[in-house]
C-alpha cells in the first residue's frame, strides 16, 4: 500500500478564545479484517487504530478507532484556541507505524 | 375440542404477531448484549441518561461503506465541567464499537464528525461521559441500502 498521506485543513489565523474546526483525512485503506480474498483466506486486518491532536504538546482531542470507521478516516473536530502555536496529529497504524503532520496557526 | 372458525382466525393472527414481533425481529449480525456490555464498561455500570448528547445521521444511507455521522454534546467545556469522551457503537456490526472521542477544555466544545461502516440497516448509540461520571446517550436508526463489510 502506498504510504498514507495525511491531509489537514487548519485556519490560518483566529482570534484569541475562539473556537475552530480541524477536518482531517487520512489515505488508508482501513482493511476491516472481516473481508475474504477470492480463495476464501480472511484477510488480516489493518486499521489505523489511534488518532491524536495535540497543541504544543497539550491533548485537545484524540480517538480510538475500531474496524467500523469508513477508509480514508475523516474526522472533524472543534479547539479552542488561545495563543499562536502549532498543531500536531498523529494516526497510528495496526502495523505499528505513525503518520504524522504538523500545522501552526496564528492568533491575533 | 371443537374449534369454530371465528377461533381459528383469532389464534392464527396471534401467532402471527409473535412471529413478526418475537424472536423474528432480530436482524443477522445483531448483538444487543454485546453493545449492552460495551456501554457499561464504558460507562462502568450507570445506565445511560437521555438528552444533551445529539446524534446526526441520515435516516437512509444508500452506501453503507461511508456512512456521515456527528456527535454533539451540550457541555460548557470548561475545566470544572466538560465532555471527557463519546463513544459510539454500532448494534448491528459484527463488532459493535466504532469509535471513542476523547475531549478536553481545549475543544471549547463537544462536537466530532466522521464517516463510519454499517452492515446493514440498524440502531447507532452515542454515549457521553462528562467529567463528574455521569452519562447521556442518544440512538438514532438508519436504513442501509447496501452494507458496506464487504461479506
Amino acid at each position: 500500500m502506498a504510504t498514507p498521506k495525511p491531509r489537514v485543513k487548519v485556519p490560518k489565523s483566529a482570534s484569541a478564545g475562539e473556537v475552530i474546526t480541524i477536518k482531517t483525512l487520512i489515505s488508508h485503506k482501513m482493511e476491516s479484517g472481516q473481508r475474504k480474498d477470492k480463495d476464501g483466506n480472511k484477510i488480516p486486518r489493518q486499521i489505523i487504530n489511534k488518532f491524536t491532536c495535540e497543541f504544543e504538546g497539550k491533548p485537545v482531542f484524540s480517538c480510538d478507532i475500531e474496524p467500523a470507521i469508513s477508509a480514508n478516516p475523516y474526522f472533524e473536530f472543534p479547539a479552542k484556541v488561545m495563543e499562536s502555536g502549532t498543531f500536531k496529529f498523529t494516526w497510528v497504524d495496526d502495523s505499528g507505524d505513525v503518520y504524522t503532520h504538523e500545522q501552526a496557526i496564528e492568533v491575533k | 375440542m371443537q374449534v369454530t372458525r371465528r377461533q381459528a382466525l383469532g389464534l392464527s393472527a396471534g401467532a402471527a404477531a409473535f412471529v413478526a414481533f418475537g424472536p423474528g425481529i432480530t436482524p443477522a449480525f445483531a448483538d444487543e448484549a454485546a453493545t449492552e456490555k460495551m456501554l457499561m464498561e464504558f460507562t462502568g455500570g450507570k445506565t445511560p441518561g437521555s438528552g444533551k448528547v445529539t446524534l446526526k445521521a441520515p435516516e437512509i444511507a444508500e452506501n453503507g461503506n461511508t456512512v456521515p455521522i456527528s456527535i454533539s454534546v451540550d457541555s460548557e467545556m470548561t475545566e470544572q465541567s466538560y465532555v471527557q469522551s463519546v463513544m459510539l457503537l454500532a448494534e448491528g456490526n459484527p463488532n459493535p464499537g466504532v469509535a471513542t472521542f476523547h475531549f478536553s477544555p481545549m475543544s471549547g466544545e463537544a462536537s466530532a464528525t466522521t464517516r463510519m461502516r454499517l452492515a446493514g440497516t440498524q440502531n447507532v448509540v452515542a454515549v457521553a461521559k462528562m467529567n463528574d461520571g455521569s452519562v447521556f446517550m442518544d440512538k438514532k436508526q438508519v436504513k442501509v441500502t447496501i452494507g458496506g463489510c464487504g461479506g
